[in-house]
């Protein structure tokens, strides 16, 4: 395909640049090569009619779309590209994608698959060797100098022997897994069916997974059977005790209970990456000692992008040579 | 039978507090200083042991201050603030409280690195004030499948490597000798690990030959792209170098539990956002806590009962 865009520059296949104006277009010194890019934000600016506008006026025959990071991409701009086949999105989570209207419209969706795994699963273990040992508190009590006025630092809790339930054990839950069980951890799990291949303990439902949980690690996707699975019943069941860390969406929790939980200490802790409102985040919680708030950062890493500006273009590079999709999303 | 004389020398537990007061006469050191002649001239001759901790231990004019003091049980793995020699000078048996806090120090020494590497405390400090609001966080760095050197394979030592493998990292040490039957890559000298690993955690006991051992020149073997991790004793570092290649840029972090001078910690190192730093936290955890207070209990009753010390020293 590359030999073919030398010869005829005039051929590059068209690429939409979908993004809201605070992200930024990645990678386009790997696609400007082989694709013509077709960017609104760049070409009309902000303002979202004239970005429709400009997409309906230039993306009539363009075949495929990189979304970038969680953009929302809805009907309306489906809408302006009657000839979309593919989109392929920089993110693992696609809840910001209106599924089932590309479904109906036949579009295969890709996102980044693994690229991420390894990143987001350290960063649940961060967060939940944070709130358990107390590191951010300690930091900020060395820096406010109360060390050496007050000698004692409360204390924290072993994470050895703790049962942890991971919800969603797909690559990012196994991961973090496998990484817990080195710290004598014991595991089990919730996910849509038990998996064949898996050794650790099955429920089938949130409520008793929690009841026999002292930590909820949330990394499933988000859609409309996850949505707020995190409500006050989870809550109560995982108890005075329990810790909820969340790094898949922060809609999977009731983020209303879960502020009244911690504030009225009816759960012992959370370690929290992403929220309901981003990047507004309820301010009573800001006061907490035990709770750790991340800015959705799990995979913010250097590697991370590389690894997903690779697959990206994996992907669309299978696309355009009429290959299978290297990281599909499949149709629940 | 007689009640002992039991002095504790820090309130370093409330819950070791009840149960050695429940079984023994105990003094509160803090509560009487045993430089008070009067409380000498009354006491001394009772106390036929002192339970100390890591960082209050004690010295040789202590010891003599007793002349009856039988054995000191520390809180603690480390015993460098105890007077060894004078120990054995006077016969006073010595424990400590081994392995227990192994999976609490080695668990603490991931969560430094992740909270240096992924910036997890800077993120919620940038949340917290509200940074997130109108600004993008910065990068941070991927831990998975990083090169890790530890300093010191002891049980801690090998603990950290069990959970590090648990990330991808690939582990390599140095410690006095190779150790038999281990797969990980050995440096005999400690300059030659920091310069083959992006992360070095200093996990061995105090000793002369340890002591500053992390220099000026194994800093900069380990460079502005790596990070240092102490959880073993803060005079394991020269500290005023660690300062100057962090406020130079020479060392990429630092994840520090223990410094030189507890709990004052150098006043540089207050505004840095790629260093973790903790109070001296490494076992403190509610388990753990218990677990040393009943060893240091059983210990004590098995001297006083002519029985074999569960975890001797010397």
């Amino acid at each position: 395909m590359a030999e073919n865009v030398d010869e005829h520059p005039q051929r590059k296949p068209l690429l939409v640049i979908h993004r809201i104006p605070s992200f930024s277009s990645l990678f386009h010194h790997r696609l400007a090569p082989t694709f013509s890019l077709i960017d609104p934000i760049t070409s009309a600016g902000a303002d979202r009619s004239a970005a429709l506008a400009f997409l309906r006026l230039h993306g009539g025959s363009a075949r495929a779309l990189l979304c970038v990071g969680p953009s929302p991409l809805k009907k309306d701009t489906l809408d302006c590209l009657p000839s979309l086949e593919c989109i392929v999105t920089s993110c693992v989570g696609v809840d910001h994608i209106d599924l089932s209207e590309c479904h109906r419209r036949g579009i295969s969706v890709a996102n980044v698959g693994d690229a991420f795994s390894d990143d987001v699963a350290d960063c649940a273990v961060g967060l939940l060797l944070d709130v358990l040992r107390k590191v951010s508190a300690a930091d900020r009590f060395v820096r406010a100098k109360s060390w050496p006025e007050q000698p004692v630092f409360p204390l924290g809790s072993r994470i050895g022997g703790k049962r942890v339930g991971i919800v969603g054990l797909g690559s990012i839950g196994s991961l973090i897994a496998k990484r817990l069980t080195s710290f004598g951890c014991i595991i089990a799990y919730n996910s849509r069916q038990k998996k064949p291949s898996v050794s650790f303990p099955y429920y089938d439902n949130i409520h008793d997974l929690a009841l026999n949980s002292d930590i909820l690690i949330l990394c499933c996707s988000l859609n409309d059977q996850t949505h707020h699975m995190i409500n006050k019943d989870v809550l109560t069941a995982l108890g005075k005790k329990g810790v909820v860390i969340n790094v898949g969406r922060g809609s999977l929790i009731d983020e209303k209970e879960l502020v009244r939980f911690l504030v009225e200490g009816k759960i012992g802790g959370a370690g929290l990456d992403v929220f309901e409102n981003e990047p507004n985040v309820p301010k009573e919680l800001f006061g907490l000692e035990n709770v750790v708030l991340s800015p959705h950062q799990a995979v913010i890493t250097p590697d991370s992008f590389k690894a997903a500006e690779d697959i990206s273009v994996a992907n669309l590079e299978a696309f355009f040579s009429n290959m299978p999709l290297v990281s599909p999303v499949i149709w629940e | 039978m007689e009640k002992k004389g039991v002095l504790m020398s820090y309130p370093m537990s409330s819950y070791l507090e009840h149960e050695l007061s429940s079984r023994f006469t105990l003094f509160k050191i803090w509560e009487h200083p045993f430089s008070d002649p009067q409380f000498l001239k009354q006491n001394s001759n009772s106390i036929h042991a002192l339970v100390s901790n890591a960082a209050h231990g004690a010295n040789a004019e202590l010891i003599d201050s007793f002349t009856e003091l039988e054995i000191i049980a520390s809180y603690s793995v480390g015993v460098d603030k105890i007077d060894l020699g004078k120990c054995k000078e006077r016969k006073i048996k010595v424990t400590n409280t081994p392995d227990v806090l192994t999976d609490d120090v080695a668990d603490l020494a991931v969560g430094l690195i992740l909270g240096t590497l992924r910036r997890v405390c800077v993120a919620d400090a940038f949340v917290r004030t509200g940074g997130w609001v109108n600004s993008e966080f910065p990068l941070s760095t991927k831990f998975t499948g990083k090169s890790v050197g530890i300093l010191g394979l002891g049980r801690i030592g090998y603990a950290i490597a069990k959970r590090v493998e648990a990330f991808g990292c690939h582990v390599s040490y140095c410690s006095r000798s190779e150790k038999p039957n281990i797969q990980y890559k050995y440096y005999d000298k400690v300059i030659d690990l920091a310069a083959n690993c992006e992360i070095l955690v200093v996990s061995c006991s105090l000793t002369e030959e340890t002591r500053h051992i992390i220099n000026r020149e194994v800093i900069n073997a380990l460079g502005s792209k790596s990070i240092l991790i102490n959880i073993g004793r803060g005079a394991h570092i020269v500290e005023s170098e660690l300062v100057s290649a962090l406020l130079e840029g020479r060392l990429g972090g630092a994840g520090l539990d223990v410094f030189e001078n507890e709990p004052h910690v150098p006043e540089e190192l207050l505004k840095l956002d790629n260093v973790v730093m903790m109070s001296h936290v490494g076992s403190d955890t509610v388990e753990t806590c218990k677990a040393m207070a009943d060893l240091v209990i059983r210990n004590l009753e098995a001297h006083f009962l002519k029985k074999p010390l569960l975890t001797p020293v010397i």
